[in-house]
Order: C-alpha cells, then sequence, then structure tokens
C-alpha cells in the first residue's frame, strides 16, 4: 500500500515534465498508475479476503507522537479501493481528449489529479485517525486547486475557495472529535478503537466518545455536502468535468460517505448517530431531488442528484443494520459507476457542443446515438430500472429500509423515513428523465444542435463504466461476496439471529414479490407521472419562492465576517504609533498599579532616603532630575541633545559615588560619543524642535509618563524588598580572583563568568554598526573611500557662492592665504580640507593626543583585569581618538588613522573573541574556560597572563569598529552627501584652481 | 534588603520624561526618550545593588559584603553600550527619513488608514457573476454591455475588469 502511495505522489512530482514533452498525451502514462495499482489491487483480493480479513502495513513515523504510517486492507478499503483507484484510472484517460491541445497548465493539473487520487486511495486505506486526518485535508486542498483549475475565472475561483472553506471548516471539527476519540480510547489506530467501541460507548468515557462521534460527522457532513452544508457542492461545478466526474464519483464526497461506514460498525449505537445521518440524509435527499428538478444546466442537475444521492447513501450506511450495510456499499458502488458515466457523458456533450444548457440542446441523440445509449444506461441505474446496477443496490436498500420500519425499535419514525426514501426515490426517477430529455431529446421550437462527431478514445471511458453497470446488474454475486465481510461486522451475535449472511441477505436481481418490489413500482409510476407532467411541476416549483438558500446564507456569513474583521481591524490599527504606544504603556502601568493597590502589601523594611555611604548622591540626583526635565521643555534640537546629557554625565557621577568606577569610565566616555553623533546626525536637520501634539494629548502623555514613573518606582520597592536569598554575586569576588586570575571583578565577570553574554552583546555591536552602515551607505559597506593622497589640496569641504566683496569673502580669502603656506603639515590629510575648514590649534592638539589616547586606551585594555577598564572602555578610549581627528581633519583623515576598514574590524573582533571561546573546547576545556599563564620577560619582570584577556581583545577590536563605523557614516558620509548637493549648483566661480599634489606623510 | 529611596525617585524622573518623550510625534525626541529609559533602567540596575560600597577590585583584606554589588555593575555595562549602538542606529534612521521624506516626524501608516477605510463590496467575492453553462463555448456573451465571445469574456473576469458589472458602491471597478 505504501508502494502504491509512493509511486502516486512521485509520479504526480514528475508529472509536469511528461506534459512538457508529450502535451495531453502524457494523461495516457499518468492513466497507468492507477492503472497498476488497480491491477495490484485485484490480486490483495485473496489476501485481504481469507485469514483475519486484512492485511496490514505498518511504519513508524514520529514515535514520541504516537504518529506512524499505520495501513490496513479490509474488505470495506478494498471495495472503496476499486472505485478509487479504476474511476481514477478512466477518468485520467478521458482527460487526454477532454482538454484541447493548447490548454495551458495542464501539467500541474495532471499532478494534482494523480496526487488526488493518491490521497484519496491513502485516505481509504489509512488505520490511524492522525494519518486519515492528513489524507482528507490533502484531498480537501487538492480539490481546491483542481476546481479553481480556471483560475481566471470568478466563478472557479469563487467556488473552490468556498468548497475549500466549509471543508476545512468541517475538517476542524473532525480533528477535534479524532482527537478526543484517540484520546478516550488511548490509541490513534481505527482497527483497534473499533474493536473495543462498544467498551468505550458503554464506558466511564460514553459521553465523551459521544461528542467526538458527532464532531467526526460534522466533518463528514462537510465533505459529503449533506444539508446545511450541500450548496458547496453545486458550487464546485465550476472545475473541469473529468474533475467534477471523479469528485460526485468516487473522491471528495465518498470521503464522508467512507468515514460513516467505516464507524458505523462500532458507533451507530451512540446517541446522536441516528438523528444525524438519518435526519440530514433525508433532509439531503429530498432537497437535493428537488432542486436537480428546477436546473437548466445538465451538469447542474446531475451535481443536486448527487447531493440528494449523498443523503441516500448516508442513511444506508450509517444504519447500522447487515442488510443496510450490504445494501449501503452497494449503492455505493452502483452510485460511483452511473454518476461517473453519466459527467464523462455531460463533458462530451459540452466539448462537442458548446453548451450544457437544457434550453439549447436539442436532438443530441440523432447526432450520436452511441453517447446517447452509454447516457441512457447510466441514468436508467440512477432512476434504479431493472437488470441494470443501480437496480440491484436499490432493491436491497428499500428492503433494508423495509425491515427497519418493521423493527419496534425505530418506532413511527422507521416508517417516516421509509416514506422519505420512496418520495426521494421518486425525485430521482424524475430528475434522471428530465437529465436524458434535457441533453438528447429533440425540443420543439428549438433548433438542432450542431455536435462534431465523437472518437471512439474520447468515448471509451464513459462506455466502460456502462458496461460494468450493466454487468454488476445481471450478475452481482461477486460484488455481494465482497462486500459480505463488512456487513457480518453488523451482526447480531444472538444465538437465534442465524449466521451473518442470512441476516444480511444477498444482491441478486430477483428476490421474488417482496414489499420492496412493490415500492420500487410505485416510484416508478409516480416518477413516470412527475417526468409527463414536468410542465406542471416547473409551474408548480416556479411558485413556490425560495425559502432559504444556503449559498445565500453562506456569503452573508463570509460577507459579515469580513466586515467584522475590517471594523476590527480599523479600530484597533489605527496607524499611529501614538496610539499604540499610549495602550501598551497604559496597560503596563495600570495593571501593576491596580494589583500593588489592591493587594495593600505594607512597604518593605530598609528604605532609606540617604545612603549613608555616599550622601551627595541627593544633589547629583538632583541635577539629573533637571536635565530630564529641562530636555523635556527644550525647544531647540541641540539643547534637548546636550540636556539629556546631562542626565547621562549625571548618571557617570552616580556609578561613581555608588562604587563603580568602570562604569562611570565607561558611560562618559560613551556620552561624549553619541554628543559627537548627534551633532554630526543632525546637522541637515533644522534647529527648531516643535511639540506636535496638542495640548489634549499633552495631557495624557503627562498621565501616562508619571504614572509609569510612579509604577516602576513602587514595583523597584517591592521588587527589592521580595530578596529573601543570599545574593549569588557574594562569591564573585572569589571566584574572579581564583578562577579568574583578575582582580577587576567587574572585567572579570564580563570575560569570564558570563562570557557568553557578552560575545552576545559584542555581536549585537556588529549588527547594530552593520545597520547604521547601511542605513547611511545604502548600497555596500562604503570601504571604498579613495587615499588621501589622490585628493586635491583644499578640495573638502569647500564654501560655494560666497560673494568675494563681502566680508565673509574677505575672511575667506585670507585664510586661503594662510592655508597655502608651504610648511609641514600636522595631520596627514589634513591639507585635503579647505582652507576655511581648517584649524591650526585644534590639528596641533590632535597631533599631540592622538597617540597618547590610543596607547592609553591600550593601557586601559590590558589593565581591565586587575584595574578600573577593560575592552569596552579602552575600545570607547580609541574610538574617541578616532573621532578627534576625523573631527580635525575630515573624512580622508579618518581614512589614513584607519587603514583597516570597520567591517573587517568587526569580523575581526568577533573572531577573535569566538577563537577564544573554541580553542578552550580544542585543548580538551570548556568553551570560554580561561587558564593563567605566568611567564617572566626582561624588564617587564614576572608577568601573569590570564587568557580571557584575548576575548576582551576582540571586544575592544568589535567597539572600535562600532565607533568608526558611526564616524564613517553619520560623519563622512554625510560630509560627502553635502558637498555633493553644495557643489550641484554652484561650480568653482572663485578661481582658486585646486591643484593635485603628491606629498609624503607628514 | 534595602532600598535605595534616592536613586528610585531619580529613576522614576527619568522614567517619567522618558515615557513623555516617546509619546511624541518628532522622531528626536523619541530617540531622546529612548535614552532617558536607557539610563532609567541603569538606574534601577544599580539599585538592586544595595548600598553603596567599594569598588569592586579584590583585595584579600575586604569582605565579599563590602563591596558594592559587581553582577549589577557588569549588566550595566553592557547595557550602556549596547544603548549606545541602538542610539547611533536610530540616528542613522533619523537622518535617513530626512533625507527621503524631509521630515523628522513619525508618520501615520497610511496603509492601516487603507484597511480602515475598506468598503463592505469586494469584486471578488461580491460582485455579480454570470451563469456560465459551458467550458467550450461557442456563443457570444453580453457582459459589461458588450458582445464578446463567451471564452474571451471568461478569460477577462477578473476583479475590476469591465465584465465585472459595478456594485452600488462603485465597488467592482
Amino acid at each position: 500500500m505504501i508502494t502504491v502511495l509512493a509511486v502516486h505522489f512521485s509520479v504526480a512530482v514528475l508529472a509536469p515534465f511528461f506534459f512538457r514533452a508529450w502535451g495531453r498525451n502524457a494523461f495516457y502514462p499518468l492513466a497507468v498508475v492507477p492503472a497498476a495499482s488497480f491491477v495490484w489491487l485485484l490480486f490483495q483480493h485473496a489476501p485481504v479476503y481469507s485469514g483475519t480479513g486484512a492485511v496490514a502495513e505498518v511504519v513508524p513515523w514520529i514515535p514520541g507522537l504516537r504518529l506512524e504510517f499505520a495501513f490496513r486492507m479490509d474488505a470495506l478499503s478494498w471495495v472503496m479501493s476499486l472505485l478509487v483507484l479504476g474511476v481514477g484510472t478512466l477518468v485520467l484517460f478521458y482527460c487526454g481528449r477532454y482538454f484541447k491541445r493548447k490548454d495551458q497548465d495542464l501539467g500541474a493539473f495532471g499532478a494534482q489529479l494523480l496526487a488526488f487520487a493518491g490521497a484519496m486511495f491513502g485516505l481509504v486505506v489509512a488505520d490511524d485517525l492522525l494519518l486519515l486526518f492528513i489524507f482528507w485535508e490533502l484531498t480537501t486542498i487538492l480539490s481546491y486547486l483542481l476546481i479553481g483549475f480556471a483560475r481566471t475565472r470568478l466563478a472557479a475561483r469563487r467556488s473552490a475557495l468556498q468548497a475549500l472553506m466549509v471543508t476545512t471548516a468541517g475538517g476542524l471539527a473532525m480533528l477535534v472529535g479524532l482527537i478526543m476519540l484517540g484520546h478516550a480510547a488511548g490509541t490513534y489506530r481505527i482497527s483497534a478503537i473499533l474493536d473495543q467501541a462498544s467498551g468505550l460507548v458503554g464506558g466511564a468515557s460514553g459521553a465523551m466518545v459521544g461528542a467526538a462521534v458527532v464532531l467526526i460527522l460534522v466533518g463528514a457532513i462537510t465533505k459529503s455536502a449533506l444539508v446545511p452544508f450541500h450548496f458547496w457542492l453545486p458550487g464546485a461545478m465550476a472545475a473541469p468535468t473529468p474533475v467534477s466526474a471523479y469528485l460526485h464519483a468516487a473522491a471528495m464526497v465518498k470521503a464522508g460517505i467512507y468515514l460513516v461506514a467505516r464507524l458505523a460498525p462500532g458507533f451507530s449505537e451512540t446517541a446522536y448517530w441516528q438523528p444525524v445521518v438519518l435526519g440530514l440524509g433525508l433532509a439531503t435527499m429530498l432537497v437535493g431531488g428537488y432542486r436537480a428538478l428546477r436546473q437548466t444546466d445538465i451538469k447542474l442537475i446531475l451535481a443536486y442528484g448527487t447531493v440528494s444521492q449523498l443523503g441516500f447513501l448516508t442513511m444506508v450506511v450509517g444504519l447500522g443494520t447487515p442488510d443496510a450495510a450490504l445494501a449501503g456499499l452497494a449503492m455505493l458502488l452502483a452510485h460511483g459507476l452511473f454518476k461517473a458515466t453519466l459527467f464523462l457523458v455531460v463533458g462530451i456533450i459540452d466539448h462537442q457542443s458548446g453548451t450544457r444548457d437544457v434550453r439549447k440542446l436539442s436532438g443530441v441523440f440523432s447526432s450520436a446515438r452511441a453517447l446517447g445509449i452509454v447516457a441512457g444506461i447510466g441514468a436508467a441505474s440512477m432512476a434504479g430500472v431493472p437488470l441494470l446496477g443501480g437496480f440491484v443496490a436499490k432493491e436491497s436498500v428499500l428492503e433494508a429500509f423495509v425491515h427497519h420500519a418493521e423493527d419496534p425499535a425505530a418506532g413511527p419514525w422507521g416508517m417516516l423515513v421509509l416514506a422519505g426514501i420512496v418520495l426521494g426515490s421518486v425525485l430521482t426517477f424524475a430528475y434522471s428523465a428530465r437529465f436524458m430529455w434535457g441533453a438528447f431529446a429533440v425540443k420543439p421550437g428549438v433548433e438542432r444542435t450542431p455536435f462534431k462527431a465523437i472518437r471512439p478514445s474520447f468515448l471509451a471511458a464513459p462506455a466502460i463504466l456502462s458496461l460494468l453497470t450493466v454487468v454488476y446488474g445481471l450478475w452481482p454475486v461477486p460484488a455481494d461476496a465482497w462486500i459480505q465481510p463488512y456487513a457480518a461486522l453488523f451482526a447480531s451475535t444472538g444465538h437465534d439471529a442465524g449466521s451473518p449472511a442470512e441476516q444480511a441477505g444477498h444482491l441478486a436481481l430477483w428476490h421474488g414479490f417482496s414489499p420492496a418490489l412493490g415500492l420500487t413500482a410505485l416510484t416508478f409510476a409516480l416518477g413516470l407521472g412527475m417526468y409527463f407532467g414536468r410542465n406542471a411541476v416547473s409551474k408548480a416549483q416556479s411558485k413556490v419562492p425560495d425559502w432559504v438558500d444556503a449559498d445565500r446564507a453562506y456569503q452573508l456569513t463570509i460577507g459579515a465576517l469580513d466586515d467584522v474583521a475590517v471594523w476590527i481591524t480599523g479600530r484597533t490599527q489605527r496607524g499611529s504609533l501614538y496610539f499604540y504606544l499610549a495602550v501598551i504603556l497604559s496597560v503596563a502601568f495600570v495593571l501593576p498599579l491596580a494589583t500593588i493597590l489592591v493587594d495593600g502589601k505594607p512597604l518593605p523594611e530598609g528604605i532609606y532616603l540617604v545612603d549613608p555611604g555616599s550622601p551627595l548622591q541627593l544633589v547629583v540626583g538632583a541635577g539629573i532630575i533637571i536635565g530630564a526635565l529641562a530636555a523635556v521643555k527644550a525647544n531647540k534640537r541641540f539643547l534637548a541633545v546636550l540636556m539629556v546629557s546631562v542626565t547621562g554625565y549625571g548618571i557617570a557621577l552616580m556609578f561613581a559615588l555608588q562604587g563603580a568606577p568602570d562604569l562611570a569610565l565607561t558611560q562618559m566616555l560613551v556620552e561624549t560619543i553619541i554628543l559627537v553623533a548627534f551633532v554630526l546626525a543632525m546637522r541637515s536637520l533644522p534647529a527648531e524642535l516643535r511639540d506636535r501634539t496638542g495640548g489634549k494629548y499633552r495631557v495624557v502623555r503627562v498621565i501616562i509618563g508619571l504614572g509609569f514613573g510612579a509604577t516602576m518606582v513602587f514595583a523597584a520597592i517591592f521588587a527589592m524588598g521580595a530578596r529573601i536569598a543570599t545574593p549569588v554575586s557574594l562569591q564573585f569576588p572569589q571566584l574572579a580572583y581564583e578562577g579568574g586570575g583578575g582582580l577587576n571583578v567587574v572585567n572579570v565577570t564580563l570575560v569570564d563568568i558570563r562570557a557568553w553574554d557578552t560575545f552576545g552583546e559584542i555581536s549585537v555591536l556588529a549588527l547594530a554598526a552593520t545597520g547604521v552602515a547601511s542605513l547611511i551607505f545604502v548600497r555596500g559597506r562604503g570601504d571604498r573611500i579613495q587615499a588621501s593622497a589622490l585628493v586635491a589640496e583644499g578640495s573638502v569641504g569647500r564654501h560655494h557662492g560666497v560673494d568675494p566683496g563681502s566680508r565673509d569673502g574677505a575672511a575667506l580669502a585670507i585664510s586661503r592665504r594662510f592655508a597655502a603656506a608651504a610648511r609641514d603639515a600636522w595631520l596627514v590629510a589634513g591639507r585635503t580640507l579647505a582652507p576655511e575648514r581648517r584649524s591650526i590649534i585644534f590639528e596641533v592638539v590632535t597631533r599631540l593626543v592622538f597617540h597618547s589616547l590610543v596607547i592609553f586606551s591600550l593601557y586601559l585594555l590590558l589593565a581591565g583585569h586587575n584595574l578600573p577598564g577593560g575592552g569596552f572602555a579602552g575600545g570607547l578610549t580609541a574610538g574617541l581618538a578616532l573621532t578627534i581627528r576625523y573631527l580635525a581633519g575630515g573624512r580622508f583623515e579618518l581614512r589614513e588613522a584607519t587603514p583597516v576598514s570597520a567591517g573587517a574590524l568587526l569580523g575581526i573582533g568577533l573572531a577573535v573573541a569566538a577563537a577564544s571561546g573554541v580553542v578552550p573546547l580544542l585543548l580538551g576545556g570548556q568553551v570560554f574556560q580561561s587558564a593563567i599563564i605566568q611567564f617572566w620577560l626582561p624588564v617587564f619582570g614576572d608577568i601573569k597572563f590570564v587568557t580571557s584577556t584575548i576575548f576582551d581583545i576582540g571586544v575592544y577590536i568589535v567597539v572600535v569598529g562600532l565607533v568608526l563605523d558611526v564616524l564613517r557614516s553619520l560623519g563622512a558620509e554625510i560630509d560627502e552627501h553635502f558637498e555633493e548637493r553644495a557643489a550641484a549648483p554652484a561650480d568653482d566661480q572663485d578661481g582658486l584652481t585646486a591643484e593635485t599634489t603628491v606629498k609624503g606623510n607628514a | 534588603m534595602s532600598v535605595n529611596l534616592a536613586l528610585l525617585i531619580v529613576m522614576g524622573a527619568l522614567y517619567a520624561c522618558g515615557i513623555y518623550l516617546i509619546l511624541e510625534r518628532s522622531l528626536t525626541r523619541v530617540l531622546l526618550g529612548l535614552m532617558l529609559l536607557a539610563n532609567a533602567t541603569n538606574l534601577l540596575i544599580l539599585a538592586t545593588g544595595g548600598y553603596a560600597g567599594l569598588a569592586p577590585l579584590y583585595s584579600k583584606d575586604i569582605g565579599a559584603g563590602d563591596y558594592n554589588d559587581p553582577l549589577p555593575q557588569a549588566l550595566i555595562l553592557t547595557s550602556i553600550v549596547i544603548s549606545f549602538a541602538v542610539t547611533a542606529f536610530m540616528l542613522g534612521i533619523i537622518y535617513r527619513t530626512w533625507v527621503l521624506a524631509r521630515r523628522d516626524e513619525i508618520q501615520d501608516d497610511v496603509e492601516d488608514l487603507r484597511v480602515a477605510e475598506t468598503p463592505s463590496f469586494d469584486a471578488e467575492d461580491d460582485a455579480e457573476i454570470p451563469a456560465e453553462t459551458s467550458e467550450f463555448p461557442l456563443a457570444t456573451v453580453t457582459a459589461g454591455g458588450r458582445e464578446l465571445p463567451a471564452g474571451q469574456a471568461a478569460a477577462e473576469e477578473k476583479p475590476g475588469s469591465n465584465n465585472v458589472p459595478p456594485s452600488p458602491e462603485g465597488g467592482g471597478k
């Protein structure tokens, strides 16, 4: 079975290549797949019908979830497979002539149809509830694709979506039911569940099993298009006719019937089973039959006919008696044969004449007699005319329901159901006749439909099916033998009940004069009456208003759902960041504050306002608060930035007072670099910083701000008051000294105790640096800036458009004269800067300070293990040195100062840090394990080197890379944008031509 | 445990100012607000360290409890540098917004506003479609006021095409 499935799906994958090679003829090789499987199936007859009555294959899939590829073929699966594979073969064969050579997308279509056959086969042989569900949903998705084949047509798209929505909605309910059932039974193996079904139903979890069965039935009802979900099936008519034939005859809708048939032996006794199955089945049978009589499209007549037949089939297979089970599967086979025949005939009529409209078709029989005979056999079988398969099956169905009506347990409902079935059969007879009349008859007043001759290869598939219908009717013995083992599952074990075969009865053409035969005769009489009185019938039908239109109800439901979704989206997704933040922050403070208030806990002990160790904190704190308030009030951009810096520097002081020199140092450096970055980035933005939110909002903002601040204070107080355990960090000093070999506990924590954390952090730094660079450079990382030697002297950042006669012009001329004086430059690339931008003092200071700063940064890096400092502080100091050089000498100076690009620095830094983590692993230690190496060097004396310093060097390099990226992007690149903009309108008018010099280094 | 109210009050003030600023439309103010929030959070972490103490530089003579708690310090150090990177990134965003749109403001999301105004009528779901009675049409059909071959009409039948009649609300075009 697994092989059959694998072949179906793998050939489906290859199918598009076949179609590219052979066009529509590729349907023939595809048809070989189900055909060969059908032959294999015939050979399986002997094993399935001997011994234990089943063939099983189990392959574990996900043992942890108890999922397995469990397949089992018993009599029911075998009969279903006959239909699935047989009809699948013929439909694929038929497709080879149905589609036109120029049709698009046939490759995908063929693949989907073949996969559909495979999924349907998998569905009927699956022995695991979840596996069954997977195949179930596979058929749903594939049917969606197949129905929507003509994707340019609105009708096709809409019906495909409708089918998908209805069947997946049911499928979801079914999934819940399956899981409940599997849970209650303790196994998902279907055969095992059915074995213990009576125990389950009567056991402790009986109610749960009952509910599970109802949920599963919901899945079956939606799939099999029973009232009230019947509307999707006529809608699915938008599919190409071969797909409709397969969908209606052997696949998709039959999946629901199969599921009912599969569960009936175990669960037909549960409380809701009979009302659901018989009630909805009967309603569907009558509604379908009634509506079939109103259609003018012959395909729609058949579609509603299928709806009616599905109701009928559900009732029979769900009844739960041996004779009904026998009759149900017999009817299933008969229906598959005649319905496939009729749909394929409709396809041929449509293909050859270009219409399916009853009002336009006329005289087709005289053009295509063979087609008419084939169709006639199918329609007669559908109506239940003797000698055909439909008659044999229907006789035993009627017999089963006659028995049911006679059964005292069924009460008056038994008679009602029987009467309903007879009425449904009358309608079936009438619409069968209407179909034949509509498709083939000569209609007065309608001109004869032009009809192209039919190729034998096109007619072959329906002809074979109608031949089988005749054989089935004349010789029902084999079918009877196939079904008997299934019917025996229902057999009563009472000692006076007789053998299972006696309880089920037999399929036969002639049962003698029985009540069933009388009912058949009655049906024919009434049906013929309805056919001949068809004008009166349709007049009566047109007088009846459309009471309830399920399709319309579906549209309204979906429309209402859409509207509600849009309404909710529109109310919540306002597109305003202010709104979102206000909601989030309000929730963030109202909930904890309310909890604190409602809880009414007393404040914890140990609260103090003045720290005895550092009373100065109060003063600094006041400064910070003033800075923050000023930042809020400031209406000039740089003033606001400065005020935020005030709070930042204040916090640095706070760190120092608290006993955290590392933090103070780092915070100072960061504040300084941020200030520079701000100035660089905001050069082009207007100086004004207007508050653009109105007064009403400002009140809201103040409330949220104050509320949030207060909440944080209280949350912090209670959180800290709740601490009872000894802080883990009490061990840190000892650990740092003995394990990490350093005196600076904070630094050892960063590079050793919590090295993973720091490694994550420097990765974030590298990402952020790359982010900044890509935001400014947009394309690439911008490592292409040229060496300063190639840049014309005094060409960078020139002022343009200054009137030479004005005061500014005079100042400009003087500065240019000074700058042109020949002397040694203080900075390498200082000469590239426009004279008016140079500051000799700044250049001199930079020259003096830069190297000291770099040396100091290295000192911080290496000393950081024992003294305040470390990779972060060192890297930031080096970054500060670079910042000064950039500010003094412009972007080419920065380029000269850093021969290695920022991207390379980030990469090298990360690589060094990673290496310091990985190398210990290779040496047999753990990741980031550090070692202390002691050795003696001349001059330096005894050296104690801790390997975690290497990690710190990586941190240092990454931080330098980050600062460099910030300078290059927010500084150098924005400079260039400025110059491009300035140079564009005014082209060097002041006469001082820039000369290219190739001077040596300073 | 000890709770340093002075630090917490400063923290609360910074949170309040930061929140007030990030509820503003100006991107610069939002960034400043974020920086204040970062500072406030650093203070919060610092406050968990308890009383002010000695700098955590190990010496054999000092008891473990006399240092200021080194663990919050390590966390804050990480936070300071990360905040720097985030600030630089935000500056990049502000600059780019300015270059592209000449605005230093957070705009309302136009797409969200459009969704809120979506009409109930959707041609794909709600347009009336003519009944089709063939997959191989030979005849002509009337679609959108024109006579054209049915096959062509079917091919053209997309939302917004002339074949889909406009709704009362004006959809379908």
